[in-house]
């Protein structure tokens, strides 16, 4: 069963994975996206002193306001895991209630994961983001697929816009070629997404 | 969907300008104010969290966006050392730090203000050292209070960029020629991506003007000595003058925020009180946790609690009638304070305050209160928890004596050995 998570305002969002992942990357991009919605974003990075292989952490706020709250997302409506194997070792589902979304970086099953994170009260949707990175952008990198997978259970804004995103902000650092890899990657990470579970924070 | 960018787009002849809004963070906002200025010398170490600022100008610097002479150094010691050499020159100079750079600093921040060189900092407030901490607090800050510079606090990006802006022509305002400082915060603010309403290059550099000093090192005919030796016969005077030049600053800053927000359409002022009109109790605070702030005194007036918060915009000149004008009416007032003044009375801003208010016969009770050293993470909850021992002295007419510390875990809580607190 697909569902969708309904998108209330102001919307927050939780990234977990490693440095190197392109966490910060996608935090921004979800970003850019909302302010091309017409909404009034904040994308925050929790740094430390941090390196390659650290577990790191990204905040995403979307309103129709400008934001107010500056810090941790506490009780986020959608969750993203670049990294399954930080399950167990960081408490990727804290303050995540119930109807909430969660999108994850995995090979499994919706429902495999759904049985490992051990929460039927949520959406849990997975796509296997480092191969389609492998693939499409040529290095093993989840977040721009993911970005793809998020939008299937929890669309903020359409593919269009994000796509647009993507193409403006990564347009101006990497190649055409680059880009047009990450484009093909967002579209692949949204087809190839499954989810499982009813939305809608209750 | 509508693209945000047309739609901020206002345009119309006699209204602000046309503002373009882009997703960036507070340092990108700095950076891009600061190419629009175009200063004619940067001179700046790269430190987190400042360094996003100085990535991005130097990249415009290297891909010829801008002329500006950008002085790679050694330290930041020499990054304001060449701002004071430059600025003595007759340039218009600018620099960034954070916490450890600015203590590296030190020496020249007096040498500055004491030259009435009208240089600029972005300082993107970090924790001093030891123990080592690249995150936000206002230890830096608090550490320049009294070197002679004006400084302005901002809240968030959009702040960040539109201060960047104000801060050049005070501090190049005849009647004031000092230093000015813009503190944003380190990480909540300039790594925060938001949306960053943009005026166009032409309308900054309009309201920025040409620096055109009327004395310098290098204007022909011009007599000045930058730096002179200076003993017993005018040391004392031209101190004084100093000190009258900086209390001076005040109606310019209030000035050109004024004069920003008929460009802008951004109403921006020295201090900004949020529900204070009926307010018998008030938060004093400054810097990037007004959201908390602000969701603190809606949840106390929902429990009938008449709350409300005043920020710190500009902090030196600390303006101190202003503020106790503010807190006319307030019968417990409690500051907040991001930074320890380790040993003294009182801590910074506490103190500033409570000053401020000395004179006053009806003079309110003032609660000290000490939160977010080294990034420690501020809530909602902790501005509740503050607002609740304001009802408790509004009570009971009584405040103790020390500080109350939001989000600290006492010594004795074994935890406070355990996660987290090992890097």
């Amino acid at each position: 069963m697909v569902t969708t998570t309904p998108v209330a305002l102001p919307a927050e969002v939780r990234w977990h994975g490693r440095g190197g992942q392109g966490v910060v990357t996608a935090s921004r991009l979800l970003a850019t996206a909302a302010l091309r919605g017409g909404f009034f974003p904040q994308s925050l990075p929790d740094f430390g002193a941090e390196r390659s292989g650290a577990p790191i952490a990204a905040y995403t706020r979307v309103g129709d306001s400008p934001p107010t709250m500056r810090g941790p997302v506490t009780n986020p409506a959608l969750v993203l895991i670049l990294d399954p194997s930080l399950i167990g070792s960081v408490d990727v589902l804290e303050g995540v209630l119930p109807g909430a979304a969660v999108v994850v970086n995995s090979t499994r099953s919706p429902e495999n994961e759904r049985d490992r994170l051990g929460r039927s009260d949520i959406v849990i949707c997975t796509i296997d983001g480092t191969a389609i990175g492998e693939e499409l952008i040529g290095r093993p990198l989840p977040n721009v697929p993911m970005l793809g997978a998020l939008l299937t259970v929890y669309p903020i804004v359409d593919l269009e816009t994000m796509t647009d995103a993507v193409r403006a902000q990564l347009g101006e650092i990497f190649s055409e070629r680059v880009v047009n890899g990450n484009i093909a990657a967002l579209q692949r990470g949204n087809e190839l997404a499954r989810s499982v579970g009813q939305g809608g924070i209750q | 969907m509508v693209d945000t960018r047309e739609r901020a787009g206002i345009g119309v002849a006699g209204e602000p300008a046309a503002s373009t809004a882009i997703a960036m963070n507070g340092g990108e906002a700095v950076a891009y104010a600061l190419r629009q200025i175009e200063p004619e010398v940067v001179a700046a170490y790269p430190i987190t969290p400042q360094t996003l600022i100085i990535e991005k100008f130097a990249e415009y610097c290297a891909d010829g966006v801008v002329r500006t002479e950008y002085i790679n150094v050694e330290s930041e010691h020499a990054a304001l050392s060449a701002c004071v050499g430059a600025s003595a020159a007759g340039a218009r100079a600018v620099t960034a730090t954070a916490g450890p750079g600015l203590a590296l600093m030190f020496e020249m921040l007096g040498v500055t203000s004491g030259m009435r060189l009208p240089i600029v900092m972005h300082l993107c407030t970090r924790a001093l050292s030891a123990p080592l901490n690249i995150l936000g607090d206002h230890s830096d800050a608090m550490a320049m209070r009294e070197t002679g510079w004006v400084m302005i606090s901002g809240s968030n990006p959009q702040e960040a960029y539109d201060l960047a802006i104000v801060a050049q022509i005070v501090a190049e305002h005849p009647d004031v020629m000092l230093p000015c400082a813009t503190m944003i915060d380190g990480f909540m603010v300039t790594h925060a991506v938001e949306r960053v309403d943009v005026l166009p290059d032409d309308v900054v550099r309009e309201y920025v003007g040409e620096y055109e000093p009327e004395m310098s090192l290098l204007v022909p005919g011009s007599e000045a000595t930058y730096g002179a030796l200076d003993f017993r016969d005018y040391y004392f005077e031209h101190r004084r003058q100093q000190e009258a030049a900086l209390y001076a600053a005040q109606s310019v800053v209030e000035d050109a925020l004024q004069r920003f927000g008929e460009i802008s359409g951004r109403d921006h002022h020295i201090l900004e009180p949020y529900m204070m009109d009926d307010a018998e109790v008030a938060l004093v605070m400054m810097g990037s946790a007004e959201g908390q702030v602000h969701a603190a005194v809606n949840a106390a007036r929902a429990a009938g609690l008449k709350a409300g918060a005043l920020r710190i915009r500009l902090f030196r000149p600390f303006p101190v009638a202003a503020v106790a004008e503010a807190l006319s009416g307030v019968r417990v007032v409690g500051v907040m304070d991001r930074a320890i003044g380790l040993g003294s009375a009182d801590n910074p801003l506490l103190a500033d305050v409570k000053a401020a208010l000395w004179s006053r016969s009806d003079r309110p009770l003032a609660r000290g209160f000490v939160y977010g050293l080294g990034g420690r993470v501020v809530t909602q909850g902790q501005m509740n928890q503050a607002f609740d021992e304001l009802r408790s002295a509004l009570e009971t007419g009584e405040v103790g004596t020390d500080p109350t510390y939001l989000g600290l875990r006492e010594v004795q809580d074994e935890t406070v050995l355990g996660e987290g607190t090992t890097a």
